[in-house]
């Protein structure tokens, strides 16, 4: 806890390119984790934080080779443990800013367990989820955020399960800060990934990533010119739910259940529609909006579902110790050996 | 009328009782007063794996085993010479390890119909003479306590609860011991319940008073306190001088101590005891999983902290993956594996010493870890501090055995000074200048370089890295480069360990070669022999990987070498592969720890009851 750290806020102005290490970047070409890397490197530069004080730890797939790209302090880790070994930087040091690279299936598969561990403690590190849908570095298996009925290597029937809603679940795991963006997306992705840098407590960043080589375009009716505006709708706060690529369809809520209403067919007014409020405290409003995905002809929201603050495990842990110092006095070695009953030989 | 005093060296008390009859308690009060009049000891408690069986069941049966004297007490003995029964079930459960002729006090106010059948006695032993080998004294234990409490507004239930003071009070009259020490501790106890605390004193008195006042105790005895070495002692069980010498360690190296953990039986105590002193910047983590108990430990070695996770055999294998990524890293963690009976659940609350292979061997890769096992429950302190010294000094993870016994038995521990402990030095690495991960000093250990320090951002992971700079690196030479680096890293902490001694001549017929928790026994049973003249030499290990550098040359001085473990001859196989020695194998693998008999017994067909 008292490990020296550099305090001030950095006086050199930090480029996209001091985020940049030596190494070589190895995604298949045309590969979505190339944006989302150019991303990471073009707003880090305003996290406001030196660059020694940031640690981007990862599991193991394609997503988890980010660290090694990122010219701060890294540790890949092994197959879905990178929430935890990221608790244990953050803990031992809280004065880190802790990043989380990964991907659906390290982090919702095997990684699972510790993702709504980290989500329910609200340890404060920001999770970036290159959501696929399927496992690349295997190449080509169905991954826990797979559509049901997809066709894969180890599905050449389809697959019969169903898929994680990863919004839902982090929301109900008690992440405080819920957010999807876009690979193809660079703008939205920038703005979302700047959020979350500043968030205080457990950011989660589901970002839809094109495979090109195992799953190709299956986000292109989101991201690509013609269907994007019909398909996506992008969450502002204090803004109407509108999409269209005139904005003329919007969302209204009908008791729990979202309708798409035309704002043209003289019924509706731009009044009618769902006005979202990012800091909601009620929860329920974040699983209707996750809900869209699964309902047919609904577009996908983009954006930040939901922050909210709440004490992080970090800041209430160093309070603890700091309180328990207070009241018992720091211990000394002579303290610790002789607090319990002893006795002389003499 | 007058009572006799006789000296006696040493004594084995148990009591044994319900689960809710206090044994643990009145077992620990009366060797805090045993440890305070200067005695050497040894304690085990024996509690069932169900929390709460049926009361007056035999499966509820809780025990609590002292071994005192004036002379080296190194195990909680064999077999005890005074057990006090407080109902049937716990007569039935212990009456076949007493010694002949033990003393046997039982209350008789327990042996009631119901509790008879509960304890599955057919008729009631206090009568039909199936105890004629012991001396039983009966007392009824509940009713004089009832009676020293009639004036009290308690509640019947509360004044019964009283009744294992009047045990304790009247072991403390027939060992001549004072009470106030157990006084005392009431009072700071109950301090806000004045009449509880009142019910509990008065009725140790009554105890006490009434071995004095009775007829049926004819005989008080006198153990005389121990020739220990001077200083301040305590009284620790192991898993508690785990906790205290990883704080020590902290304190000593100058960097917070992190546990990452998950509560597993015979370890959870650490994670309990260490939680205990957030003063001294303890960070217990209790995690989801043992997975994320040692992966936030990893986490947290790599931020700069002294890093360690506890567990039991389960948990161990749930962890390997993960301490082959602390391989790969080589970073500095501790893993502490307080054995149990296995394989799987197994005997989640009983002892053994199977997990060696699994320490030595089970991981995946070419991936060498150092091991160390305790001896004692004094020594988990010591080597707690030398791990720590270890994984900081070598930058590698540490397995720590220890096992059921020594976690809940206990021993007094010598406090030693500050300055005498190990020196545990860390230096984080801060000059930029030629700063590469995986440089490696002259033990081929590389540096510490910390999240937070300007200019030496690097990247580390599970994937093999390039010689020194530890960039990713899939090059067949180097890969054999990095293995062999790591294999003779580990190697090199030889130096660090001090040469095996042996006991006894230093060469010749018969060596006992033993490692972890037996060594009190073995211990013991030397002495015993030693005294009855038999040849045989004694050397423990406390370092397995490596090992003691002068191993090789002991075990070629000797013509045997025999092996007592708690398993089926992991050590044996270790000796053998690694020096090419035959060795004979003394094996037992029931869940409970050599006898000291059992040891000489051995011993004793070994040298072909020669004696001496
Ligand atoms: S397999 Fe897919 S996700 Fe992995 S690097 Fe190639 S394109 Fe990217």
């Amino acid at each position: 806890m008292d490990n020296k750290i550099n305090e001030l806020v950095p006086e050199v102005k930090y480029t996209a390119k001091d985020f940049a290490s030596d190494l070589d970047v190895k995604w298949c070409p045309g590969c979505g984790d190339y944006s989302i890397l150019a991303q990471v490197q073009r707003t880090s530069p305003d996290f406001g934080e030196k660059r020694e004080n940031m640690v981007w730890v990862s599991g193991i797939g394609c997503s988890s080779r980010f660290p090694y790209y990122m010219n701060t302090y890294g540790f890949h880790g092994i197959h879905g443990r990178a929430a935890a070994i990221a608790t244990g930087v953050k803990l031992a040091n809280p004065k880190l800013q802790v990043w989380v690279a990964t991907g659906d299936g390290d982090m919702l598969s095997i990684g699972g367990n510790h993702f709504i561990h980290a989500c329910r403690k609200n340890i404060n590190m920001k999770i970036l989820m290159f959501n696929n849908r399927i496992y690349g570095l295997t190449k080509g298996q169905y991954s826990p955020t797979s559509e049901k009925g997809m066709i894969t290597k180890s599905s050449p029937y389809g697959t019969v399960d169903f898929p994680f809603n990863p919004i839902k679940l982090a929301t109900g795991s008690g992440a405080t800060f819920v957010a999807r963006s876009l690979d193809r997306d660079p703008k939205h992705l920038q703005e979302v990934i700047s959020k979350a840098a500043k968030h205080k407590g457990l950011a989660f960043i589901e970002v839809f990533q094109n495979c090109p080589i195992f799953n190709d375009g299956v986000y292109f009716p989101l991201t690509e010119k013609e269907t994007k505006a019909d398909n996506v709708i992008f969450l502002e706060h204090g803004k109407p739910l509108l999409f269209g690529a005139n904005k003329d369809k919007g969302i209204k809520l009908d008791g729990l259940d979202p309708v798409i209403i035309d704002l043209n067919d003289g019924k509706h007014s731009v009044n009618d529609c769902w006005v979202h409020d990012e800091f909601d405290d009620n929860p329920t409003r974040v699983f209707l909006l996750a809900r869209f995905t699964d309902i047919s002809g609904f577009p996908t929201p983009i954006g930040v579902f939901r922050q909210f603050n709440k004490p992080t495990y970090d800041e209430e842990y160093v309070k603890q110790i700091a309180q328990i110092k207070e009241k018992k006095g720091v211990g000394t070695y002579e303290k610790l050996m002789l607090s319990n009953h002893t006795w002389e030989v003499n | 009328m007058t009572k006799t005093v006789q000296v006696v060296d040493d004594v084995t008390v148990r009591f044994a009782g319900d689960s809710g009859d206090g044994m643990q308690l009145t077992g620990s009060q009366f060797t805090d007063t045993t440890a305070f009049v200067g005695n050497d000891l040894s304690t085990l408690p024996d509690f069932p794996a169900e929390i709460r069986a049926p009361a007056g069941s035999l499966s509820g049966v809780s025990g609590f085993q002292l071994h005192f004297g004036s002379g080296d007490i190194q195990t909680p003995g064999d077999s005890p010479d005074v057990l006090i029964a407080m109902n049937p079930a716990a007569l039935k459960v212990n009456v076949k390890d007493l010694k002949p002729n033990a003393t046997i006090i039982v209350n008789t106010n327990s042996f009631d119909t119901k509790n008879l059948k509960l304890a599955q006695y057919g008729t009631n032993p206090l009568e039909d003479g199936s105890l004629s080998g012991f001396n039983v004294i009966p007392v009824e234990l509940t009713k004089l306590t009832m009676t020293a409490l009639e004036d009290l507004s308690l509640s019947l239930k509360e004044k019964e609860k009283c009744k294992n003071f009047f045990a304790l009070g009247l072991m403390y009259w027939m060992y001549n011991r004072p009470i106030d020490i157990t006084l005392k501790w009431l009072e700071s106890k109950f301090n806000s319940k004045p009449e509880v605390l009142e019910a509990n004193q008065r009725v140790l008195r009554a105890g006490f008073n009434y071995g004095e006042t009775t007829e049926i105790f004819t005989t008080r005895y006198d153990v005389k306190p121990a020739k220990l070495p001077k200083g301040i002692y305590r009284n620790v069980s192991g898993n508690e001088a785990v906790a205290l010498g990883f704080i020590a360690a902290s304190l000593r190296s100058g960097i917070p101590l992190f546990l990452g953990s998950y509560p597993i039986t015979p370890a959870s105590e650490i994670l309990q005891e260490l939680s205990k002193y957030k003063n001294y910047g303890v960070v217990t983590f209790q995690a989801e999983d043992e997975i994320s108990g040692v992966a936030s430990a990893i986490g947290a070695a790599f931020a700069g902290s002294l890093a360690i996770t506890n567990t039991s055999g389960p948990g161990l294998s749930l962890k390997t993956e993960s301490i082959g990524l602390a391989v790969m890293t080589e970073l500095p963690l501790v893993i502490i594996d307080v054995q149990r009976g296995g394989p799987s659940t197994g005997l989640p609350t009983k002892t053994e010493q199977a997990d060696l292979f699994q320490a030595m061997y089970g991981r995946h890769g070419e991936a060498p870890v150092v091991v160390l096992a305790a001896q004692s429950p004094a020594d988990c302190f010591y080597i707690s501090l030398e791990a720590a010294k270890i994984a900081i000094k070598f930058m590698t993870p540490v397995i720590l055995l220890t096992d059921g016994y020594l976690a809940f038995g206990s021993e007094p521990l010598k406090i030693s000074n500050f300055e005498e402990l190990p020196e545990i030095n860390v230096e984080f690495r801060t000059e930029k200048e030629g700063f590469f991960p995986y440089l490696r000093d002259e033990n081929l250990v590389r540096p510490w370089a910390i999240p937070g320090t300007p200019g030496l951002e690097h990247r580390i992971g599970g994937l093999e890295k390039k010689d020194v700079i530890g960039n990713i690196s899939y090059d067949p030479i180097n890969h054999e480069i990095m293995v062999k680096n790591r294999k003779e890293k580990i190697d090199n902490v030889q130096k660090e360990i001090p040469d095996l001694i042996v006991d006894g001549e230093q060469e010749g017929e018969l060596l006992i070669l033993s490692w972890g928790s037996t060594y009190g026994a073995i211990k013991e049973a030397m002495r015993n022999l030693e005294n009855t003249g038999h040849k045989v030499s004694h050397a423990h290990l406390r370092f397995i990987n490596p090992f003691p550098k002068n191993l090789g040359d002991i075990l070629k001085r000797f013509k045997n070498v025999l092996i007592p473990e708690l398993n089926l001859g992991q050590m044996a196989t270790l000796i053998r592969s690694t020096y090419l020695k035959e060795v004979l194998q003394f094996n037992k693998v029931q869940g409970q720890t050599f006898k000291v008999a059992e040891i000489e017994n051995k011993i004793i067909e070994v040298l072909g009851g020669n004696n001496g």
